[in-house]
């Protein structure tokens, strides 16, 4: 009887996929692909998130908090695998399909996948932010070039340095690669899940939050710095008086087209995230979707099978090529283009380097402490705000602190 | 005969119309009137079950929750903790913070509607050729949907999203507190004068004209006969558009939620709690922040209804 009614919906079982909008039609790129090879064992159909990540989560929690059964396929921002895992809102992948989902995969990706020794989320696609600079303008940065020296660079032309400061994810992003290439770290112990303790030792804060504040307070800042996400700020580099961007590689294509600044394509030169310490390496972020399958999900044995077809080397390719979405499959960066990827070398080490944001289920309430502390960057006073931080990400660690 | 004198037993009836001339009895509460009473209490029941589901449950439901730590997100960390949600909040800056900012929009935007929506209502009540196109013209802005008008001031002063105002300034209304609490306000202004001065035209037709000419012949300037006649007889109505107005002011969410998100320090309380409630699922802090402004709410609408009776009182006094 039970059979019966579950077949009458149509035969085939659609397996709906969350993901935030995507250019490049990628997304559509995979799911048709995987809809063909599927030769009709399932069809994924499409689920449009809104374009911001923080939106993105918002929608996803309240459905998977509810146990929506409806969501079989996650895009999940890397950000999200230890609260959803944690709350049980995505199932763990079987243990028999780890290798096929991990084997030549980069290593910070697949630590953004696991939580607690089990993959929860399959590496996708990855992103890292890279120092852009008009080399038509100034000299290639050394190796260990620093934030300051970008700072002072800028001043001395009178041209600005394009960052993130609008009160989002991306303020998180920036803070987190400075407070790492500072030498600190955000907790002490994430693989203790939500009995982490905080760290953020005072000295590295202060040097992430010292550079912060300088360039928000120098005329090098953008003035709506206050607002600026990634889209704002590669508009504001594309208009012309900018020295240097921090930014994901997508503002590369886009500066084809610039109107301002003909030609600014060829303009554009590319170094690895700068320092805060002369001394020591910098840390880039870690960005990038992976792909996980919902813990109510009617169809989880599929996902689980759909999800190996999506992120299979040839669908990363197409996203990396067509979305300007960077591989997570090692292999992969040997075949991307150099007129579409001509910095896939800084590129790959960037994030084989790169510093995860902090693997912790209460790891959206840290973000919003850290929003809540240090918007706008203008006002951060980095003693006072490195100990206001502290305490607000204790509490936050908790769930106990009031974030807004 | 075509007036009836009042006998005993309309007295006895309570002024009821007799249900039978022919057969009256002598009884207080006759079998008809207890059915009849007995009918009444079961039409209203239905009402009463529905609004005791609809805003008895979900108050105490919420209430309930805020005596919790309870985040969907850490199910099994759920326990009773009495009043510390409260005292979390209470002792929070952010907290004061955002009471703050709700209050300053609160008050500067209704003070502005009330001056724009009296002047607006004066217009309307004035208008002798092409009133019916004034009114309605007037009226236009509260007939746009918050969200939509929110969108379109933000569209215009911000030039990150191809505003067309502000363009080549350095510091965008937007991506300040000032400018945009300004911009927050103005869109509130903007959109809702036309609901207060509608209530306060209500007001302005219950002004008999023969008071005001009593006071043109007394040579009452046109400033005193506002001050002195016109706004006391309509006190009533202030105090209604004053009162709907703060209790809306107060839980204003969307125009902030569109502009800004909160960012530059101009976070609400509604949205305190909306982003405890559905951003981090925690519960019993979101509920505890909604019981607040819950009680704001309450104590606004006490402190204007006591307002409101002891003027009615102090009129009737006069008379």
């Amino acid at each position: 009887m039970l059979a019966a009614c579950g077949s009458s919906g149509g035969g085939v079982p659609t397996l709906n996929w969350y993901i935030g909008k995507q250019s490049g039609g990628w997304i559509e790129h995979a799911i048709d692909e995987c809809n063909k090879s599927a030769a009709g064992k399932y069809k994924i159909k499409f689920q449009e998130l809104p374009a911001r990540a923080t939106d993105q989560r918002e929608q996803l929690v309240r459905r998977l908090a509810a146990n929506d059964s409806s969501i079989d396929i996650v895009g999940m921002d890397v950000i999200w695998t230890a609260e959803f895992a944690n709350a049980k809102w995505i199932a763990p992948f079987p243990e028999s399909q780890r290798a096929a989902l991990t084997d030549g995969v980069l290593q910070g990706p697949v630590q953004s996948g696991t939580y607690q020794g089990k993959l929860y989320a399959a590496p996708y696609t990855s992103n890292t932010q890279l120092l852009w600079y008009r080399k038509d303008l100034t000299a290639a940065p050394p190796e260990n070039f620093t934030w300051q020296q970008m700072l002072d660079d800028a001043n001395r032309q009178g041209k600005q340095v394009q960052i993130q400061g609008a009160r989002a994810e991306s303020l998180t992003v920036t803070f987190n690669a400075l407070l790492a290439s500072a030498g600190g770290r955000f907790l002490n112990n994430p693989e203790a899940g939500k009995d982490a303790t905080v760290s953020l030792e005072q000295a590295p804060t202060v040097a992430a939050l010292t550079a912060l504040h300088n360039l928000a307070a120098s005329p090098a800042a953008n003035p709506s710095l206050n607002t600026a996400e990634e889209d704002s700020s590669r508009q504001a580099f594309e208009e012309g008086n900018s020295l240097y961007e921090i930014n994901y590689p997508f503002i590369y294509p886009s500066a084809a087209e610039s109107t301002s600044v003909p030609g600014l394509q060829q303009k554009l030169g590319w170094a690895r995230f700068p320092r805060v310490d002369a001394n020591t390496p910098s840390k880039p972020p870690l960005g990038g979707f992976n792909l996980a399958v919902g813990a109510a999900s009617k169809h989880k044995d599929l996902a689980f099978q759909a999800i190996e077809c999506i992120r299979q080397p040839a669908n990363q390719l197409f996203a990396a090529q067509e979305g300007g979405n960077p591989p997570t499959t090692s292999a992969v960066y040997d075949q991307l283009t150099t007129d579409k990827y001509p910095f896939k070398e800084v590129l790959r080490s960037s994030i084989n380097d790169a510093e995860p944001r902090p693997v912790s289920p209460a790891y959206n309430d840290l973000s919003l402490a850290v929003q809540n502390t240090i918007h706008p960057l203008s006002g951060v006073n980095p003693t006072a705000d490195a100990i206001a931080l502290r305490k607000l990400s204790e509490q936050a660690l908790k769930s106990e602190a009031v974030l807004s | 005969m075509t007036t009836r004198t009042p006998t005993n037993e309309d007295a006895d009836t309570g002024g009821r119309r007799p249900t039978s001339l022919a057969a009256p009895k002598p009884s207080k509460y006759t079998d008809r009137d207890q059915a009849e009473r007995r009918l009444g209490i079961r039409l209203v029941l239905p009402a009463a079950i529905v609004m005791a589901v609809v805003t008895v449950y979900p108050i105490l439901y919420a209430i309930w929750l805020s005596l919790q730590r309870y985040n969907l997100r850490f199910p099994d960390d759920r326990k009773y903790v009495w009043f510390a949600n409260y005292t979390k909040i209470l002792s929070s800056g952010v907290f004061w913070q955002v009471f703050s900012v709700t209050i300053l929009i609160t008050v500067i935007s209704v003070a502005i509607e009330f001056v724009l929506g009296l002047t607006l209502a004066l217009v309307m009540h004035r208008a002798i050729f092409g009133r019916n196109v004034v009114r309605t013209s007037i009226l236009i802005p509260y007939g746009i949907i918050t969200v939509v008008a929110a969108f379109a001031f933000r569209f215009a002063v911000s030039p990150d999203d191809g505003g067309f105002l502000f363009t080549n300034s350095d510091n965008p209304p937007l991506s300040n507190h000032w400018g945009s609490l300004a911009v927050i306000i103005l869109t509130e202004v903007w959109k809702t004068t036309p609901f207060m001065s509608l209530l306060l035209l209500a007001g302005l037709a219950t002004v008999p004209n023969e008071l005001i000419e009593a006071a043109k012949v007394d040579g009452a300037s046109s400033w005193q006969r506002l001050r002195k006649v016109i706004l006391p007889t309509m006190k009533a109505a202030v105090m209604v558009a004053l009162l709907f107005r703060t209790l809306d002011a107060v839980r204003i969410f969307d125009t902030v939620y569109i502009q800004t998100k909160g960012a530059n320090d101009t976070a609400t309380l509604s949205q305190l709690g909306y982003n405890q409630l559905i951003n981090q699922l925690n519960l019993g802090l979101g509920s505890a922040v909604s019981v607040l402004l819950f009680l704001l709410v309450v104590l606004i609408a006490f402190i204007f209804v006591k307002g409101f009776r002891t003027d009615l009182g102090a009129v009737r006094g006069e008379r």
